[in-house]
This record gives structure tokens, C-alpha cells and sequence, in this order.
């Protein structure tokens, strides 16, 4: 028993040796770094979306090598969180309490950013731009330390509906959307935008489930109701049957595709072209895939990026993109930060985005942020397929202005 | 056998450290090593039907999903204090699980491991269906529970020995069932059933009853992990979860209490040691950490650890020339 005793103090004694430092003053800061957290889907469901997470990597190691911010490097620290909810609280609490980050950055996903966020606006920490087009990031009220990125869902389906209320007087609007928070957001910007016009012109709402195989009766139905405009909500692989089956049946509706599956690499080349004829969307970022930005100086630079700090990744994936030009708007977050990098700061200076334009971004559209705009990206621009090309036309839309 | 005295000078060993974590690791950490009883729980109800019992279950998850959300919905809708919700939980997955089990009596081994499976491919989307209660994908955010009663703990502190206690306390009562006549029902089910029926043990009810009871353990596990992680959707409880709980138990050791402790540490901690050492490939890492641990000890951490103290013992029985010869 005396033994036993020993034993268990030896045991106590080793873990109080690792117990941790006190904290420091600027959580995550140094003279010569900065640390910033995230976490990706590197593996699991939405593994896809990972590419994300190694962009920010990479561009800030190219950050790292021209000499870093105001002289410090940024340590970004990424982990895995398969895309699962209590995952993400485990990997983001150990960001803030053992790595202790000076902020979150691109957490990616609804579910995951969800299941943190009461968490870090209780721990004070900055949860900058966030990797999900959901509308509730943009809370400043009650979430203050959280912050968006992308133009969200219902500002997108609002966008369209004003569209469709001017130029088809007479609609009848057939949907199609997935059963879930991304499907009914852009449902209700949609049916906002309508307003009183909402009942009278939608004559059929069909949804599917992620996992289904196919939506080919949906289409089916969808013509049968007589719709004249079809508001297309669907994810790349659906957005693809969705476009060659309405074309094999000879359905030809005013076709709004929203901005989820505008890609022309990973839909409209495997749906058709040809097919693919006349579908409007609503852009905020260069679809890099699309010939007209080849020789776009923004795009040849994030070539040459790509080439030298991430060979691995795809040059026909948007998410590459999407990375790259986040990573900037943390970085020029950081620069107006100068040496004060504590947490109230580097959320104050994020608050402080005013007219910033970026170079994958359309041009023209510009990033402006308040204490009470948590919403960086508010503009978009419709844009039209014409067998090879998106045509931008029109001016630039701002759903936020109600 | 190690004698019994061992065991307990063991477990009593391993609880002061236990109860000391709390003064000495950060909040972090508690909530992992909260995690961690949680799994062990879990793992517990999921070794006492297969490890016991014999009946492969790969669709524990679907178990610990209704937990979770039996407690998430009765504080979101109703406003029920958490503390009245967790036994709930264990009582509604008892009854989900019983009569789980009364069909599932039909099938053996490969067949039942595919119906409980599909149990958990459909548990996420059914959760899907019921929107107006569970959320829907946006699933259902939680407050953490402040310590009761002024103790002076802080929510971290006060959740780790909530998770702990109720571990505690779910394996003396799982060690209890299974060393009494209960126990041996059971065992011998696994091990031969038509001897067991023939000496009169109802073979339909035990099936039925261990399911139940392995359910409603982690139920309980799952209705602690909602409080803990204080958010419930269907993405946390894929099918991975299921699989991840039977590698548990077969890592840990099966048919043994014990077990449940090792399995948990494992699925807990290995999976984040992979990623450290690659973040390229880290579900590479895990299996190879998989096959290493499956090759080096074929019987599961806690059996090794069994044999390994009867062989010591042997060795210092025998010098002595204790007539006893070797322990049973």
C-alpha cells in the first residue's frame, strides 16, 4: 500500500510540472510573432473544403518570407476538425487556452463555427472572418467579436428577386433547394425580396436532400408547374444534373444558378456548355476557371503564387482563390494594427476595413466593415453564360441597402 | 486472475489522480479528460453487449445521438435543468434500446451488426426531420451549467466532476451486473447460447435487456457530452462516431470494465498525436497506430495488462515454492 502511495504522489508531482505559464500580456504576441488560429475540414465529409485552409497557410508563409507584418511573423496554427461540431469546440478551445492565439481566423463551416460561437465571444477572442455564407455572423449586437466574409445567402437571393420583380413582371418562379440552413437562406433572401409578390409568383417549391442520388423528378415536376423562371439552389453536383436534365427535357426558364455552383470547371463544363447557355448568376469573386481573367494581373499573380508556395493545389479550384484573398484581408487587418496587436485592437482594426479592394475580387467591389457591420463583402454583380464566359452586366447590386 | 485487492488499490490509485486533475491542468485539458469519461462510458454500455454479451453493435452512436438530444431538446424546449434531463436520457435510450433489441434477437453477428449500423446511418436524418425540436442541421445551442450549491468551481472544474462521478458511479454498477448471476447469464449467451438456454436462462429477455442497458449507458454519455460541449447537431454524430466507439472497445479490451478507460484515452488522444506528427496524412498515422496496437496487443490494452500481472505473479509465487502454484 506504502508503495501505492508513492506511486500516485510521483503521478500528482508530473502533472503539476505541466502545468502551464501564466498568461502573457497580448495573448498569441511576441516581438517577432503573432499567432492566429483556425480550423479546417482536412479530412471527414466536407474534406473538400480544406484546399482552404492550406491557402492561408501558404500565403501567409509568402507574408513570413517578405519579412512579415510591422515585423512579425504570423505563426497560423490549423487544425483538423473533420467538420464535426464537438470537434471544433475541442480544436478551437485549445487554440485559445493552450496555444493561445491572438485570433480566429476562416474557422470554416455552419455547424462548426455554430458550436464555437458563444464560446469565443464569451473568451473575448477576435473570430474574424469566418468561412460560411450563413446570415447570422453578421450579429455585431450580440456576438461582437464575430465577423463574416462573403456576401451571405439571403443578401444573394434578394439580389435575384429584385432582378426577377423588374424584369419579369409576369414570373412564375419555380425553386428547387437542399434541406438545410444553406438551402433556406437563400429560399427566404428570395421570398423577402419578393415580398408581397412572393405568394403569387412562386408556383412550386421542391427541395432535396444531400444525399440523394438524383433530382431529376424535382426537375420533372418543376417543368410540369408551368414555372418560367427557375431559381436553381443547389450544390455542384446537383447544379450539374439540375442543368442536363432541364435541357434533355426541354425546359428553357429564365435560369437564376446561385453563386454556390457558378464554377465553369466543376459545373458548367460537366453539365454542357451548350446547355449551360443563358444562366444568370450573381458574382463577387473572378471565377478564375473562366477565360476573360487570363490575363487579368490579380490572377496572374495568384498563378505565380500558387506555383511557388502551393504547388499541390489545384489552379481550377475556387476555394484556392477564396483562401488567397481572405489571407490578404487578415494581413492588411494586421498591418492597420501597427504594434498594438492585443485582441481589442485587432478586432478594432477589423471594424476598420474602409474601401479596401482586392485583386480576385470583381472590380469595383469594395470591403467596408463598422462596429456595427459585421459584414465585409455586401456587393455582388450579375452576371450572364454565354456558351464561354460569365458577361458581368449591370452595376454592381448592395442587397444590404434594404 | 490478479486478486482483488490489486484491482481496487489500482482504481483507487487511478481516482486520487483523478481528482487531483482539476488542481493542476488547464480548463483545456479538464474538458479533454471530461471527454474522455464521457467515451469511457460510452465504451462501457457498447463492451457490455458486444464484449459480454457478444452482439456486435455498430450503431452506438445512433444511442448517444438520443441521448445528447433527449437532453438538448428538454432544456431548449421545456426549460428542464440539466441535472433531471441526463437520467432521462439513460431511461429513454433503455427503452429505445430494448426494444431495438426484441427485433435484433432475429439476427446474429454480421446480420445485427448491419441492421444496428443502419440505425446509425438514419439517426442523423431522422434528427434532420424533426426541425421544429432538434433544430434541424442548425442543431441546438446550450448554456454551460455553472457549478451548483456555491462551490467554488469553475464551469470546466465543476463538468469534469460531474463526467467523473457518473463514471464512477456507471462502473461499479456495471461490475456489480456482470459479477453476479446477471453477469454470468450474460457471459454465457456469448459463449454458448443453446447451453445457456437449456440451463434456463430466458435467452430472448437477456438479449434484449443487456441491449437496452448498453444503450441507455451511452445514452447517459451522450446526454453528458451535450452539456459539456454545450452544442448539439447532426453532424457530430455521423456514422464515423459508431465505428470510433468500436475500435474503442476493441483497442481497450473486450469484455473487461476496465477497458472502457483505455479505449477512451485512445480515441481521445490518438487521433489528435496523428495530426502532430503529420498534418498531410493524419488519418494515415492513426491506422498505422491502429495496426500497431491491434499487432502488439492482440487482446486489447486492459487484457494485456491482465496477462502481464499474472505472469508477474507466477514468477514470484514460484521461488517462494507457495504450493498454490499458479493463480486462476
Amino acid at each position: 500500500m506504502r508503495k501505492g502511495f508513492q506511486l500516485a504522489l510521483l503521478a500528482m508531482l508530473g502533472l503539476a510540472v505541466t502545468l502551464g505559464p501564466a498568461a502573457a500580456q497580448t495573448p498569441g504576441v511576441t516581438a517577432t510573432e503573432v499567432k492566429i488560429g483556425n480550423t479546417n475540414p482536412y479530412s471527414g465529409p466536407a474534406s473538400a473544403y480544406g484546399t482552404i485552409g492550406k491557402t492561408l497557410g501558404a500565403y501567409f508563409k509568402k507574408v513570413n518570407d517578405e519579412g512579415g507584418v510591422n515585423g512579425r511573423k504570423i505563426n497560423y496554427i490549423t487544425y483538423d476538425d473533420s467538420y464535426s461540431p464537438p470537434k471544433a469546440v475541442e480544436m478551437v478551445r485549445k487554440l485559445v487556452e493552450q496555444d493561445e492565439v491572438a485570433a480566429l481566423f476562416q474557422t470554416l463551416g455552419t455547424p462548426t463555427n455554430t458550436a464555437i460561437h458563444k464560446y469565443v465571444n464569451q473568451q473575448k477572442v477576435p473570430h474574424l472572418f469566418v468561412a460560411t455564407g450563413a446570415t447570422k455572423w453578421n450579429d455585431p449586437k450580440n456576438f461582437p467579436w464575430t465577423m463574416g466574409w462573403q456576401p451571405n445567402y439571403q443578401t444573394e437571393g434578394k439580389i435575384y428577386a429584385a432582378y426577377i420583380l423588374k424584369n419579369f413582371p409576369d414570373a412564375k418562379i419555380g425553386i428547387l433547394y437542399q434541406n438545410d440552413d444553406y438551402g433556406k437562406d437563400y429560399r427566404k433572401g428570395l421570398h423577402d425580396g419578393l415580398g408581397e409578390a412572393a405568394k403569387k409568383m412562386i408556383v412550386l417549391e421542391q427541395t432535396y436532400e444531400v444525399t440523394d442520388p438524383t433530382i431529376d423528378s424535382q426537375i420533372v415536376n418543376l417543368k410540369n408547374s408551368g414555372a418560367n423562371v427557375f431559381f436553381n439552389v443547389t450544390i455542384p453536383k446537383f447544379a450539374v444534373q439540375a442543368i442536363k436534365k432541364s435541357h434533355d427535357i426541354g425546359w428553357k426558364p429564365a435560369h437564376f444558378l446561385n453563386n454556390v455552383s457558378s464554377s465553369l470547371a466543376t459545373v458548367l463544363k460537366p453539365a454542357g456548355l451548350d446547355a449551360s447557355k443563358g444562366l444568370i448568376t450573381a458574382l463577387y469573386m473572378k471565377e478564375i476557371t473562366d477565360p476573360q481573367w487570363k490575363n487579368d494581373k490579380g490572377f496572374l499573380d495568384w498563378v505565380a503564387f500558387m506555383k511557388k508556395y502551393y504547388p499541390d493545389g489545384a489552379l481550377d479550384d475556387q476555394g484556392n482563390a477564396f483562401g488567397y484573398t481572405v489571407a490578404q484581408a487578415m494581413t492588411q487587418v494586421l498591418k492597420q494594427c501597427g504594434n498594438d496587436l492585443s485582441r481589442e485592437n485587432i478586432l478594432k482594426q477589423a471594424e476598420n476595413l474602409k474601401n479596401v479592394e482586392f485583386p480576385l475580387l470583381l472590380p469595383g467591389i469594395k470591403v467596408n466593415t463598422s462596429p456595427t457591420d459585421h459584414a465585409p463583402i455586401e456587393q455582388e454583380q450579375l452576371a450572364k453564360f454565354d456558351g464561354e464566359r460569365w458577361v458581368l452586366f449591370g452595376e454592381l447590386l448592395e442587397a444590404a441597402k434594404k | 486472475m490478479p486478486p482483488r485487492s490489486w484491482t481496487f488499490t489500482v482504481a483507487g490509485l487511478g481516482l486520487i489522480v483523478a481528482l487531483a486533475l482539476p488542481f493542476t491542468l488547464s480548463n483545456f485539458r479538464l474538458f479533454q479528460f471530461s471527454q474522455v469519461y464521457i467515451y469511457a462510458m460510452a465504451l462501457l454500455g457498447l463492451n457490455i453487449l458486444t464484449g459480454y454479451n457478444g452482439q456486435i453493435s455498430l450503431g452506438h452512436g445512433a444511442f448517444y445521438a438520443v441521448g445528447a438530444y433527449t437532453t438538448a431538446v428538454m432544456i431548449d424546449q421545456w426549460n428542464v435543468p440539466y441535472g433531471w434531463t441526463i437520467p432521462t436520457a439513460g431511461l429513454v435510450c433503455l427503452v429505445v434500446g430494448f426494444l431495438f433489441g426484441i427485433p435484433a434477437l432475429r439476427l446474429e453477428g454480421l446480420y445485427l451488426a448491419l441492421a444496428t449500423f443502419a440505425l446509425a446511418l438514419a439517426v442523423p436524418q431522422i434528427l434532420k426531420y424533426f426541425e421544429h425540436w432538434t433544430g434541424g442541421s442548425q442543431g441546438i445551442v446550450l448554456s454551460k451549467p455553472k457549478a451548483p450549491w456555491g462551490l467554488k468551481l469553475n464551469p470546466d472544474q465543476w463538468l469534469y466532476f460531474l463526467c467523473l462521478g457518473l463514471l464512477v458511479l456507471s462502473f461499479i454498477l456495471a461490475s456489480n451486473l456482470l459479477r453476479g448471476r446477471t453477469g454470468r447469464a450474460i457471459v454465457a449467451i456469448r459463449d454458448n447460447p443453446i447451453a445457456a438456454q437449456s440451463m434456463g436462462v430466458n435467452t430472448a429477455l437477456y438479449k434484449s435487456l443487456t441491449f437496452g442497458v448498453s444503450a441507455a449507458y451511452t445514452g447517459v454519455a451522450g446526454a453528458l457530452s451535450a452539456v459539456t460541449v454545450a452544442y448539439v447537431a447532426p453532424d457530430s454524430f455521423d456514422v464515423f462516431r459508431s465505428i470510433t466507439f468500436l475500435v474503442g472497445i476493441v483497442i481497450g479490451g473486450l469484455a473487461s470494465v476496465s477497458g472502457a478507460i483505455f479505449g477512451a484515452l485512445f480515441i481521445q488522444f490518438v487521433p489528435n498525436w496523428a495530426l502532430d506528427i503529420s498534418k498531410a496524412a493524419p488519418w494515415a498515422i492513426y491506422g498505422v497506430f491502429l495496426i500497431g496496437f491491434m499487432y502488439a496487443m492482440p487482446r486489447g490494452i486492459a487484457g494485456t495488462i491482465r496477462l502481464a500481472a499474472v505472469r508477474w505473479l507466477r514468477r514470484r509465487a514460484e521461488p517462494r515454492g507457495s504450493s498454490g502454484g499458479s493463480p486462476r
